[in-house]
C-alpha cells in the first residue's frame, strides 16, 4: 500500500490537493495510506518551500501548487 | 474590441445612457473584465507553456552564498518573476534563513515578490502603457532593494523566533518535468486554472471599484480632495488608505485606471497601488509565526516611508 504524505501549513489549496488524492484513489480503487503533514519543521525536512507538497513512500514527487488531475492518477497507478 | 464589447452590452443591450454614471461604470466594467482575464489566461498558458515560472526552492539554490549585493540584485529580480502564495511566506522565510541568505536579502524576496510579478506587469502595459509600467516597476524594484537594506540595519535577527535557528531543511529531489507537448499543455492549463482561481476575487473586486469610481465619482471632487499634484497629504492619505485595503497586484490595476482617469495625480496612484499589494494585515499575521512584532512594525513602517516617497517623487517629477 501507498503511504502518501500531503504536505502544508494548512492553506486552502493543500486541503484541495488532499481531497484530489482521496478521491482518484476511491475512483480507482486503490488503497492508499494519506497523511496530512502540517509542522512546518517536517514540511522543511523534505527540502519542500512552497506548498502544497507531495511525498510519496518517502519520496517529493510535487511542490507548489494544486497537482492536475493526470499527474495525481499517474502516481497512483506508477 | 473590449471597448465595443463594454459598448454593446452597457448602451445596447442595457440601453444605458452613455452620458449617465450607470451606463459609464457599466462599460468600464465589460469592458475591463473581457480585457483582464483575456490577457491572464493568454500571458499565465504562455508561460506555463515555457515553464518560465521560478520555484522558490531554485531561487534559494541561485541566492545562497553570492556576495550581498549580488545576493540582493537578484532575490529582488527572482522575486519579481516568482510567483508564491502568501502561505507560503513561512516556510520560505525559514528555508532563507536556513540556507545562510541574509535577512536583509530575504525581506527584499518579500517587498518584491508580492509588489510586481509577470502577469500583472503584462496586464498592466495592457491597460495603463509603458510609461506607467516601467515607472512602477523601477519604483518597485528601488523599494525592495533599498527597504531590505535598511531593514538589516537594524539587525532583525534578534526578533527572529527561536525555532526558525533550528529546523534543518533535507534535499529535495526535485521531479523531473513531463516535456512533451502534451505534458507541456496540461501543466499551462493547470497553471491556468490554479492562478486565476486564485486570483479572479481580487480582479472582479479591483474591476468592481475601479467602475463605481469611474461612473460615480466626480471629476471635481477628485481635483479638490486627492487631485492636484499639490496636494502633499493626498499620498500618506493613499499609503493609509492601503493597509487595511488587500488586492493582489493584478486586482489594484483597474483601480489604478479609473483614479488616473479622473486626473488622480501618477504619484499617488502608484503609492495607493505599492501600497495595497504589499502592505496587508493578513500577510503581516502570517508572517508574525517567524518574526516578532518589533520588526514586523519595523517593516511596515519602512515600507509606508518609501511608498509616501516615491509618491512624492514622482508627483514633483510629473510637474
Amino acid at each position: 500500500m501507498k503511504n502518501i504524505k500531503v504536505l502544508g501549513t494548512g492553506c486552502a489549496n493543500c486541503k484541495r490537493t488532499l481531497a484530489l488524492i482521496e478521491e482518484a484513489a476511491k475512483a480507482k480503487g486503490i488503497d492508499i495510506e494519506l497523511e496530512k503533514i502540517e509542522d512546518i519543521g517536517a514540511i522543511m525536512g523534505y527540502g519542500v518551500m512552497s506548498t502544497p507538497g507531495v511525498v510519496i513512500d518517502g519520496e517529493v514527487v510535487h511542490a507548489g501548487g494544486v497537482p492536475d488531475r493526470k499527474k495525481v492518477e499517474g502516481w497512483l497507478s506508477a | 474590441m473590449f471597448d465595443q464589447l463594454g459598448n454593446w452590452v452597457a448602451f445596447t443591450l442595457l440601453g444605458l445612457d452613455p452620458q449617465g454614471a450607470a451606463g459609464a461604470a457599466v462599460q468600464f466594467f465589460v469592458m475591463d473584465t473581457a480585457k483582464i482575464f483575456f490577457m491572464l489566461v493568454t500571458v499565465i498558458y504562455i508561460m506555463g507553456l515555457l515553464r518560465a515560472m521560478l520555484s522558490p526552492e531554485k531561487v534559494r539554490d541561485y541566492v545562497r552564498g553570492k556576495p550581498k549585493w549580488m545576493a540582493r540584485s537578484s532575490a529582488v529580480t527572482l522575486g519579481a518573476v516568482t510567483p508564491f502564495c502568501s502561505c507560503s511566506s513561512v516556510p520560505l522565510f525559514i528555508g532563507f534563513v536556513e540556507a545562510g541568505i541574509p535577512l536583509g536579502v530575504t525581506f527584499s524576496f518579500l517587498i518584491a515578490s508580492p509588489m510586481i510579478n509577470e502577469v500583472a506587469v503584462v496586464i498592466l502595459i495592457g491597460i495603463l502603457g509603458w510609461e506607467l509600467t516601467l515607472m512602477y516597476v523601477a519604483a518597485g524594484l528601488t523599494v525592495a532593494y533599498v527597504g531590505g537594506m535598511i531593514m538589516e540595519r537594524f539587525k532583525p535577527e534578534r526578533w527572529v523566533e527561536a525555532y526558525v535557528w533550528k529546523i534543518q531543511m533535507g534535499e529535495m529531489a526535485q521531479a523531473k518535468p513531463d516535456t512533451s507537448l502534451a505534458g507541456r499543455h496540461r501543466y499551462a492549463w493547470n497553471e491556468v486554472r490554479e492562478i486565476v482561481g486564485r486570483l479572479w476575487k481580487w480582479v472582479v473586486a479591483g474591476i468592481a471599484v475601479g467602475a463605481l469610481f469611474h461612473g460615480y465619482v466626480p471629476e471635481e471632487w477628485v481635483t479638490e480632495h486627492l487631485g492636484g499634484k499639490d496636494n502633499w497629504l493626498a499620498v500618506p492619505g493613499a499609503v493609509l488608505l492601503g493597509v487595511p485595503l488587500y488586492s493582489n497586484a493584478t486586482g489594484v490595476i483597474p483601480v489604478a485606471e479609473a483614479m488616473l482617469g479622473k486626473g488622480v495625480a501618477i504619484g499617488t496612484t502608484l503609492a495607493f497601488m505599492m501600497s495595497i499589494a504589499t502592505l496587508s494585515l493578513p500577510e503581516m499575521i502570517i508572517l508574525r509565526k517567524v518574526i516578532k512584532w518589533p520588526a514586523l512594525a519595523l517593516y511596515a513602517g519602512i515600507l509606508a516611508t518609501a511608498f509616501m516617497l516615491v509618491g512624492w517623487g514622482f508627483n514633483l517629477l510629473s510637474h
